[in-house]
């Protein structure tokens, strides 16, 4: 089956997003492979774990006990045993992080598709309100408005949604303005297709790669939001997360204690996910934007080679006119 | 015989792929050029033209490995690869690449990005730099005033000739331009053919134009090529490749390409070029041959001479395999 | 001359006196600078007619004003002024919702058959979706005929090998063909080809003009945008000539470009490079190039370039007329030295 494959003069990949994209993208990656192998196991950790080690709260020993044989981490500042805090944190930890992600990238994409896509004065006000949003110091905004709306887990969530969108909104934008005009989208609209179609058949699946990319990389951001904010003090009290294990730890002077069990597991849980997430998240923009990767022209490598044994014959060769043949594919297209 | 100015031989050029294939983009290209000569080297999307001259260049990116050689007044310039070439790149071989003349820096003057080469290879410095630059400028027929002006401030036509006065920086021999004017219009295409035919006039520089567009070959130079899945299919004089083409892919193209005056049909060439990651068995072009009979579809044809400075790789043209047509 | 206009149809497409104006945008720097808000003349009064069966070449350089023509025939862009009707109808006013079932009769062909196809979608769906689109789709096994000849009719064939394929997997020729399938579905008119061949190899191109020539002699009418003069010499019934927003010469193809009567046609055709070596022609090469179309000269706006000028090109604008020279009805210029 012949393909377009032949018009390869200096293979060179494209930015285009292709069906498929995505799996490629991903499975192509090693870092991308195990960024979501470390995610899913995290996840599964996160919903099964809670039902297997139950309450996590109960006090099952003394205050910061030494990890054991049977509570291989430890015990906390409550006496909790310290695995099964983790894994209920897990829980609390990865939900803020996957709902504040959905909630930026709903208000993003949707601020981010509509500026893109009409252009125009939408564009300059929903602009001009990203760059508010934009401006504003995240870490003081979180504190006043947990401080403002209380402290449970949806506010948080809320908050960190509302705060993080911007970038989402503004790399949509671009990408959604870039492809509006391309071709077949315009020969689309020209055919009488409406917005809806455009934005829903044409446009949104070419940039269905990006969001999930920027999910990614923003659920990495909201965790260590949620951690730091609950390591505040501002964090839902009823929620066991791993930034309130932290924050616990360090309110019941783990440190002094030398109770190294109850911080640094806790701290190295939100460490893994970020960097898997971030590294997930970093693998598909490479493949969406293969520049990003290798310097494209950083040229003058190329090998020599002993020349393959079965040659051409050389034009210096002497060889003998063929008279015989002389005319034999001189045809009458060129001829006349 | 004397040795011409540059002689390409049994050139060929490998690109490692993702999953350990390979791509023969050139397999096996030989061509030779005179002090002054225009030499057109034509052929279709992924035919391997631009790889060969990169090649010349010695631009190929990391995934490309070459064997062949290129012998520059009788010197290999690929002998060592990389540390045989970069000393002609520029200063012997220039090349004028597809879309230089959208290539411009827009923050830098154009005189700017014409000096700032020079004194890279050491050519000139500072003022005279600036002082060739306005005479680089004034040969390819814009004012020497317009140096401090931005790239901007030229017209489409204007930066394609500033891209050729950069590429005649360093006082090249042998000028290598791919597709210079395919972007251009036909009034802006007719006036930098004639540059670059006096160029080569005026100046004895080769002349290698690779392009898919046979008239503009056929109206600026004197000895052609077609190439066709990485090999030369005919070679010669441009007078005999058009009216006794002695390759029918030579004869197709011709037919295929639309003529103000030309009163016969316009034929298109059915099918799809051969995958150059694989072994070609036989003629690549024989599965879209009008021409084809029993060897071409296993025995490779030879590059035959074919008559004076005339080869082709066609079974046609051996006498003991066409007289079985 | 079959499309010679007295007949009592009106013919398939009638422009009049259509104008485009648009401003420039000035840029920061040229908000800062105080510069004059320019307006760009991109089409200045331009006049044609395109009939069923006919095939008309609008040639010019870039910056002429031939593609917002077809933009403007397409309305995706709104006239400044003149009229443009089609089959009799007058659409130059019409609002979006009065324009769809125009969106079926008159289909355009782009240039880049690499960009024009949604790289996400199959074939099946690239031309499934116009059905789709203006409700057309009815049965499952009638929406599969008719996609399956649609695909025949542009020349893919047997269809059902191409059917489920994406575009990377197509050759730029096949792309073409099924981006002028996915047009051929809605039973078009009109058909606008925006340099339907000029990025495709060369091999190949013939093949998709004989399409449209096909199609042509069908019924369908065929406005042809080309810079290149040879293939609208080869396949176009008329071929207009453009220069700055205006047509200066306009005829049957074959007169236009054995008998140019507009020193501009003259030039072009004399640069235009032949295939055959002995026909080194001595170009005629103007100097400069294309003027800026924010500042069309007074007068006859080819004369500052014009070899033959004379002073009063400077002050008449000239129409499209019969001049002495043109031997074929319907060959007209606009060139006072020509009349």
């Amino acid at each position: 089956m012949s393909s377009a494959f032949t018009a390869a003069e200096a293979p060179e990949a494209t930015a285009e997003s292709r069906p498929g994209f995505l799996r490629t993208a991903i499975l192509g990656e090693p870092q991308a492979i195990v960024g979501i192998v470390v995610i899913i196991a995290f996840i599964l950790i996160g919903v099964i774990g809670p039902f297997v080690t139950g309450d996590a709260k109960t006090k099952v020993g003394t205050v910061f006990q030494h990890p054991s044989g049977s509570h291989p981490l430890g015990l906390d500042g409550g006496g909790a045993d310290m695995v099964r805090l983790l894994v209920n944190g897990a829980r609390v930890s990865l939900l803020v992080g996957f709902a504040a992600a959905f909630v930026s990238i709903l208000i993003g994409g949707v601020v981010g598709v509509l500026a893109g896509f009409f252009g125009g004065k939408t564009d300059i006000a929903l602009m001009r309100l990203t760059d508010y949003f934009l401006v504003i110091p995240d870490v003081p905004l979180m504190i006043v408005a947990a401080a403002l709306f209380g402290r449970s887990l949806r506010n948080i969530i809320l908050i960190i949604g509302i705060i993080y969108w911007t970038t989402t909104a503004r790399l949509l934008r671009a990408q959604v303005k870039s492809i509006r005009e391309r071709i077949y989208v315009r020969r689309a609209r020209a055919m009488g297709a409406g917005n809806s179609r455009l934005v829903f058949r044409h446009i949104l699946p070419q940039v269905a790669p990006l969001v999930v990319a920027n999910t990614v990389l923003l659920v990495a951001t909201a965790i260590f939001a949620e951690t730091f904010i609950t390591f505040l003090g501002l964090g839902d009290p009823s929620a066991i997360s791993w930034g309130r294990l932290i924050e616990n730890a360090f309110t019941d002077d783990a440190i002094l204690n030398n109770a190294w069990w109850a911080i640094v597991p806790p701290g190295v849980c939100v460490a893994i996910v970020v960097l898997a997430a971030t590294m997930t998240g970093a693998a598909i923009e490479e493949a969406l934007n293969p520049r990003l990767a290798v310097g494209h022209l950083s040229v003058r490598r190329f090998r020599m080679r002993v020349l393959p044994s079965v040659g051409r014959v050389e034009p210096s060769a002497t060889l003998p006119p063929p008279t015989g043949a002389a005319g034999a594919t001189s045809g009458k297209g060129a001829k006349r | 015989m004397n040795e011409p100015l540059i002689r390409v031989e049994n050139l060929h050029v490998w690109f490692d792929l993702k999953g350990g294939t390979e791509l023969h983009a050139v397999r096996g290209v030989s061509f030779a050029l005179e002090r002054g000569e225009r030499f057109g080297l034509v052929g279709e999307s992924g035919c391997g033209k631009t790889t060969t001259i990169l090649a010349l260049m010695g631009l190929l990116p990391p995934n490309a490995s070459v064997a062949g050689a290129v012998y520059l007044d009788g010197e290999n310039i690929l002998e060592r690869g990389e540390e045989t070439v970069s000393p002609h790149r520029w200063k012997d071989i220039a090349m004028i690449f597809q879309g230089a003349m959208n290539a411009f820096n827009p923050v830098k003057t154009v005189g700017k990005q014409i000096v700032e080469p020079m004194e890279l290879h050491e050519i000139a410095e500072g003022k005279d730099a600036w002082k060739r630059a306005g005479e680089l400028l004034e040969t390819v027929g814009i004012a020497a005033s317009r140096a401090r002006r931005y790239p901007h401030e030229f017209s489409g036509g204007m930066r394609q000739r500033a891209a050729i006065a950069m590429s005649l920086a360093c006082h090249p021999k042998v000028l290598l331009a791919d597709e210079p004017t395919t972007a251009l219009d036909v009034m802006v295409q007719a006036q930098i053919l004639e540059l670059l035919v006096g160029l080569s006039n005026d100046f004895g520089l080769a002349l290698v134009l690779v392009t898919h567009d046979l008239p503009v070959v056929a109206q600026v130079c004197e000895q052609a090529a077609v190439m066709y899945a990485g090999e030369i299919m005919e070679s010669g004089p441009l007078e005999g490749l058009y009216h006794d083409p002695r390759h029918p892919y030579t004869r197709l193209l011709f037919a295929a390409t639309p003529d103000l005056y030309g009163e016969g049909e316009v034929v298109s060439i059915p099918g799809a070029p051969p995958r150059l990651d694989r072994e070609i068995q036989g003629c690549p072009f024989a599965p879209r041959c009008d021409r084809t009979f029993a060897p071409c579809h296993d025995v490779k044809p030879r590059y035959l001479a074919v008559g004076p400075d005339r080869h082709a790789a066609c079974h046609l043209n051996d006498p003991a395999l066409a007289k079985a047509s | 001359m079959s499309a010679n206009g007295d007949g009592a149809s009106p013919p398939l497409l009638d422009v009049e006196s259509l104008v485009m104006h648009y401003p420039v945008p000035r840029g920061l720097v040229g908000t800062l600078a105080r510069r004059p808000k320019g307006v760009v003349h991109a089409v200045e009064g331009v006049t044609f007619q395109v009939r069923e069966g006919e095939m008309l070449a609008l040639v010019g350089e870039s910056g002429c004003g031939k593609t917002t023509t077809a933009q403007s025939v397409l309305r995706m862009v709104d006239p400044t002024s003149g009229a443009i009707r089609f089959r009799g109808q007058d659409i130059t006013r019409l609002g979006a919702r009065e324009l769809r079932p125009l969106r079926r009769e008159i289909q355009m062909i782009y240039q880049d058959p690499y960009e024009s196809l949604d790289p996400r979608f199959r074939v099946r769906d690239t031309v499934e979706e116009p059905l789709d689109v203006h409700g057309l789709a009815g049965a499952k096994s009638e929406r599969r005929q008719r996609i399956l000849d649609a695909l025949v009719r542009a020349g893919l064939t047997p269809p059902e090998l191409y059917i489920d394929r994406f575009p990377h997997e197509l050759s730029g020729g096949q792309r073409q063909r099924v981006a002028i399938a996915a047009s051929l579905v809605l039973n078009p008119k009109l058909l606008l080809a925006d340099e339907p061949v000029s990025m495709l190899d060369v091999s190949v191109r013939a093949g998709v003009l004989h399409l449209l020539d096909g199609l042509r002699q069908e019924g369908l009418g065929i406005l042809m945008i080309t810079h290149d003069l040879s293939t609208a010499a080869h396949f176009a019934n008329r071929i207009a000539v453009m220069y700055l927003g205006r047509i200066v010469e306009e005829g049957p193809a074959q007169e236009v470009v054995t008998n140019p009567q507009h020193p501009y046609t003259k030039a072009l055709l004399s640069v235009v490079p032949k295939r055959d070596p002995q026909h080194r022609s001595r170009p005629q090469i103007l100097q400069g190039e294309t003027p800026d179309p924010t500042h069309i000269p007074v007068g006859c706006r080819f004369h500052p370039r014009c070899p033959i000028a004379i002073p009063e090109c400077k002050e008449i604008d000239p129409e499209l007329r019969r001049t002495a020279g043109s031997r074929a009805p319907g060959h007209v210029a606009a060139c006072i030295r020509a009349w």
